[in-house]
């Protein structure tokens, strides 16, 4: 019998605040270490946390788009235990209540194979702050810059068979925060961290003991940390050892997971509820105001983009990619009212620009405006889409709308009978020994003449009158 | 002028026969002359308080501020108070200058009211006597043998002793009624959430509230006119419109309803203590208020409860107190482990770190619903004695503290016992109602306190019934002689 792999996530989205969850202090990223820690934030005796109201519907949007119970009276409670970074001696979190309770679904695809991933519960807590161990030889420094920065635990069924389903589920989850609004899912500064809880066993056995790969920052590394693991306990259990639990860290640059070395005492956080705080109770109201907010989800973006638009799965996937993306491309329809056309260039054109710059789309030169104007210049003939490529790329270097580069650089199609047969004239005039050859049944030549009459034109001739106008021509 | 009521300072002030620079510097002299003896301060404040002093004149010249402006106060070393050592009677806070006003401190500085000092108290308010107070004990102004009670020992003190007019104190179990009692002077707890809790350093903070001392009722009912309100700060803050306790003072009690709980003359009560108690209710009754008897049969449960919960909460309150960004901090630490264990070893006192201990016991994983859950049963029983014994009165009497003071020592080596001193006083915190203590006579020499309970919000109430009490009584006047 093989081994059966059992991966369970825990992720810490970070909520997209102003300020912290409970103090006034901004939770903005990379500010000098401890400008942004107030009294509270330094636990200072006599100081009270109040709570900040705004993560609540952030939690609820995430119960309602995966479709979990809200908690309608939530609780906070404190998780006990010392670490200098952790100022009050205690986290406040949710144990007992979460804000976001059972029933929670995500559906994920690995190898075109649908699954469902049980969501256990999501709450909220505070961040603590950071041990700095390399700035003062022989001494720790303490950084609370992001101490109290509000997070969603979202906690994970043990439903994951396989690395590659683990990466899906955190992709998926990626997504929706972003889709969301509630999180801006940046793993690099740590606003969206996977813990990742990885077993093996025997199927029809009881689950195997866990690791804990903590702290890895990107989907591949995830993989990457994971498959490892997997590798390890089997090795572990088949050579008659047994897997210790622990948290384990995974080097990117050694490719490999190591234990923290940390003595693994069964914690006692003595959790207990925060005599401070009062339970956060939800109404049916509170539901409703949240659910006609919520922003359609990416899997019902992806049907309507199919039904509607009539655009390819992938294209919708594509598309659908990020909230940003879908938001653009539904702005550039909005103007240009043709859905294929204007898939292709957010696909072609401006995601290789963007790629090319490291951009994101919310950060993207051309707006969805000015594209939707370039598209609307080819529609109406204004220019041919050769010329559209040259436009695009003024208008990424920034020298204006399409309107202002076509005029400025004198780039309008021609489109004036005349003026393109007077070209086509002098094209059969120059080339007699071409036309010949086509009259003799060499068709091919046909492209030839095109590409002549629009390299006479500096590629300003309108491509379907010249086929016409030269069809006629040649007859 | 340490004899006049604060009314009377106040109508002196703004008729500009005193100034405030006098009155506080008579006071500050006072304390310079007898607190070597009574220890009731922990920090005395000259300058500060001559420089809110010369403000206050200012302001009442210019007709501004209240009818406390320029009336001296002595707050509880639990307050924090900007640029002044807040220390809550600990070692472990003896370097610590606030950097910011507790809610209370912030409202009597804004009205003008000179800071004398900070009081003495139990270290973190945890006792019954201000013996375990790093800076020693305080002592009884009524007899130098004896304890002021506790944990607002200091504050009780100041007040009798007349080293401060007006004075403020936080009771978590009767750390405010007990010691009134013990000394002598009118204190009042008021209902949870009343008084903001911000910057008052936390000891259990479901019970924690704080609350003013004052020699007479209608004193405290100006004093907590300053200290009571809403605050944004403090999420248990009660979020409505403070009482008027003032204007009522003076309305007639005729058939109020008092209750009286059997309960709370069982055996162990000082047969001094029950018959001067018997006395203020035949006072009262006397006013034309009516004596019904009512129950609180779960009274036995309070204690016990009280010493789980209480204790659970402050082994997590005080795990600030690390040695890591301020206060006492141990030698040469080797290591995290090493910095925490001997920081806190040496920076707290034994019954602070008796308490972290049952706290953190009931908190642990497999005892948890034994202790803490099981408590917080008990709690909501005790809770709804009251609320049924409020059907039938307005108001319970009954003794504040089984005894009179105790001697200093008596008790320090035996918890229970001491515990046992607060066995009327703690059930109402569990409740988190309101309740006070004003003076109805002696017993061997030392002070009888009236325990007046009501209901949620009857602040204004009972500071009416009390007022009315020390309108036909002058126990509330009474001085011990060394200090008049």
């Amino acid at each position: 019998m093989t081994w059966e792999v059992v991966i369970g996530l825990e992720i810490h989205a970070q909520l997209t605040t102003k300020t912290k969850i409970f103090s006034g202090s901004s939770i903005s990223y990379g500010a000098e270490p401890n400008t942004q820690a107030n009294l509270l934030d330094l636990g200072m005796p006599g100081q009270l946390p109040v709570l900040n109201k705004a993560v609540i519907p952030k939690a609820i949007k995430l119960g309602l788009a995966i479709g979990a119970e809200i908690g309608r009276r939530s609780v906070f409670d404190r998780k006990n235990y010392f670490y200098p970074d952790l100022p009050k001696g205690y986290q406040t979190s949710q144990f007992s209540f979460p804000i976001v309770d059972k029933g929670g679904v995500v559906e994920i695809e690995v190898e075109g194979e649908t699954k469902k991933i049980g969501v256990t519960r999501a709450h909220l807590e505070e961040d603590a702050g950071k041990s700095i161990h390399d700035a003062f030889p022989g001494q720790t420094g303490v950084d609370l810059n992001r101490a109290g920065t509000p997070l969603l635990e979202i906690v994970s069924e043990p439903d994951m068979r396989s690395a590659k389903e683990a990466v899906a589920y955190a992709k998926k989850m990626h997504e929706l925060v972003q889709y969301l609004g509630i999180c801006d899912g940046n793993m690099q500064e740590g606003s969206f961290r996977v813990d990742s809880n990885v077993s093996i066993h025997k199927p029809g056995t009881p689950f195997g003991t866990r690791a804990e790969l903590k702290n890895i920052n990107s989907f591949k590394f995830i993989e990457q940390a994971i498959e490892l693991e997997i590798e390890r306990q089997i090795e572990v259990l088949e050579s008659g050892g047994q897997v210790v639990q622990e948290t384990r860290l995974y080097d990117a640059d050694k490719n490999e997971t190591r234990s923290m070395r940390e003595k693994e005492e069964a914690n006692d956080y003595r959790y207990f509820p925060c005599p401070d705080l009062l339970p956060v109770v939800i109404t049916e109201e509170d539901i409703e105001a949240v659910r006609a907010e919520m922003p359609e989800m990416p899997d019902a973006k992806r049907k309507r983009y199919v039904a509607d638009f009539n655009l390819s799965d992938y294209d919708a996937a594509f598309l659908t990619g990020s909230r940003a993306m879908a938001e653009y491309f539904e702005a550039v329809v909005a103007k240009t009212n043709e859905a294929k056309v204007s898939a292709n260039w957010v696909m072609g054109e401006l995601s290789k620009s963007l790629n090319q710059n490291g951009l994101d789309v919310a950060d993207s030169p051309v707006s969805a405006d000015m594209l939707a104007g370039l598209i609307e210049r080819i529609q109406d003939n204004t220019i041919s889409g050769k010329i559209a490529k040259q436009v695009f790329d003024a208008m990424l270097s920034g020298e204006g709308s399409a309107d202002e580069i076509v005029e400025n650089k004198g780039l309008k199609q021609i489109t004036d009978s005349s003026a393109i047969e007077a070209l086509v004239d002098d094209v059969l005039a120059n080339n007699t020994a071409q036309v010949e050859a086509y009259k003799g049944g060499q068709e091919k030549m046909f492209g030839f003449f095109v590409g002549q009459v629009m390299k006479a034109s500096q590629g300003q001739a309108n491509p379907a009158q010249v086929n016409q106008i030269l069809k006629d021509k040649l007859k | 002028m340490h004899t006049l009521s604060v009314k009377e300072m106040s109508e002196k002030l703004r008729n500009k026969e005193i100034t405030s620079v006098a009155l506080t510097q008579h006071y500050l002299d006072r304390i310079d002359q007898y607190d070597g003896d009574l220890n009731a301060y922990v920090t005395v404040t000259p300058e500060l308080a001559m420089e809110m002093a010369k403000q206050a004149d200012d302001m009442i010249a210019e007709g501004k501020g209240g009818l406390l402006t320029g009336i001296p106060v002595a707050h509880k070393d639990i307050f924090c108070t900007l640029d002044v050592k807040t220390t809550c009677g600990s070692k472990m806070l003896d370097n610590f200058i606030a950097p910011y006003d507790a809610k209370v401190v912030e409202e009597s500085r804004k009205l003008g009211m000179p800071i004398l000092g900070k009081t003495n108290m139990d270290e973190f308010a945890m006792g019954s006597s201000s013996e375990s107070s790093y800076y020693g004990a305080t002592k009884n102004p009524w007899d130098l043998k004896a304890v002021p009670g506790g944990s607002s020992g200091g504050s009780a003190a100041v007040i009798a002793a007349g080293l401060a007019p007006l004075a403020t104190g936080s009771d978590t179990g009767g750390s405010i009624r007990q010691p009134a009692s013990f000394c002598g002077i009118t204190g009042i707890k008021p209902t949870y959430g009343a008084v903001s809790r911000y910057g008052m350093i936390a000891y259990a903070s479901s019970f924690d509230q704080g609350g003013p001392m004052t020699r007479s009722a209608e004193e405290s009912a100006w004093m907590l006119d300053v200290m009571a309100g809403f605050d944004e700060r403090d999420s248990t803050s009660l979020e409505q419109p403070k009482q008027d306790y003032v204007s009522t003072l003076n309305n007639d009690i005729k058939g109020l309803k008092v209750g009286v709980p059997a309960e709370y003359f069982e055996a162990g009560l000082d047969e001094g203590v029950e018959s001067n108690i018997r006395a203020a209710i035949a006072e009262l009754e006397k006013l034309g208020a009516e004596i019904v008897e009512v129950s609180l049969p779960n009274k036995e449960l309070a204690v016990p409860a009280y010493y789980v919960l209480a204790p659970a909460e402050a082994s997590s309150n005080l795990s600030r107190f690390d040695g890591v960004r301020y206060g006492y901090r141990c030698e040469n630490p080797t290591d995290l482990n090493d910095l925490y264990t001997r920081s806190r070893s040496e920076g707290f006192g034994a019954e602070v770190k008796r308490r972290i201990m049952v706290g953190a016991y009931a908190l642990s994983a497999g005892y948890y619903d034994a202790y803490y859950l099981k408590a917080q049963k008990l709690r909501r029983m005790v809770r709804d004695d009251f609320v049924k014994a409020f059907e039938q009165c307005d108001v319970i009497v009954g003794p504040v503290a089984p005894t009179p003071a105790f001697n200093i020592g008596e008790k320090s080596d035996d918890p229970v016992s001491m515990y046992l001193a607060d066995l009327y006083t703690i059930p109402v915190n569990l409740a988190g109602m309101p309740a006070m203590s004003v003076p109805a006579g002696f017993s061997n020499g030392r002070p009888v306190g009236l325990h007046l309970v009501g209901p949620y919000h009857s602040e204004a109430k009972l500071l009416n019934v009390a007022h009315q009490y020390q309108q036909v009584t002058n126990w509330h006047q009474q001085m011990p002689e060394s200090y008049q």
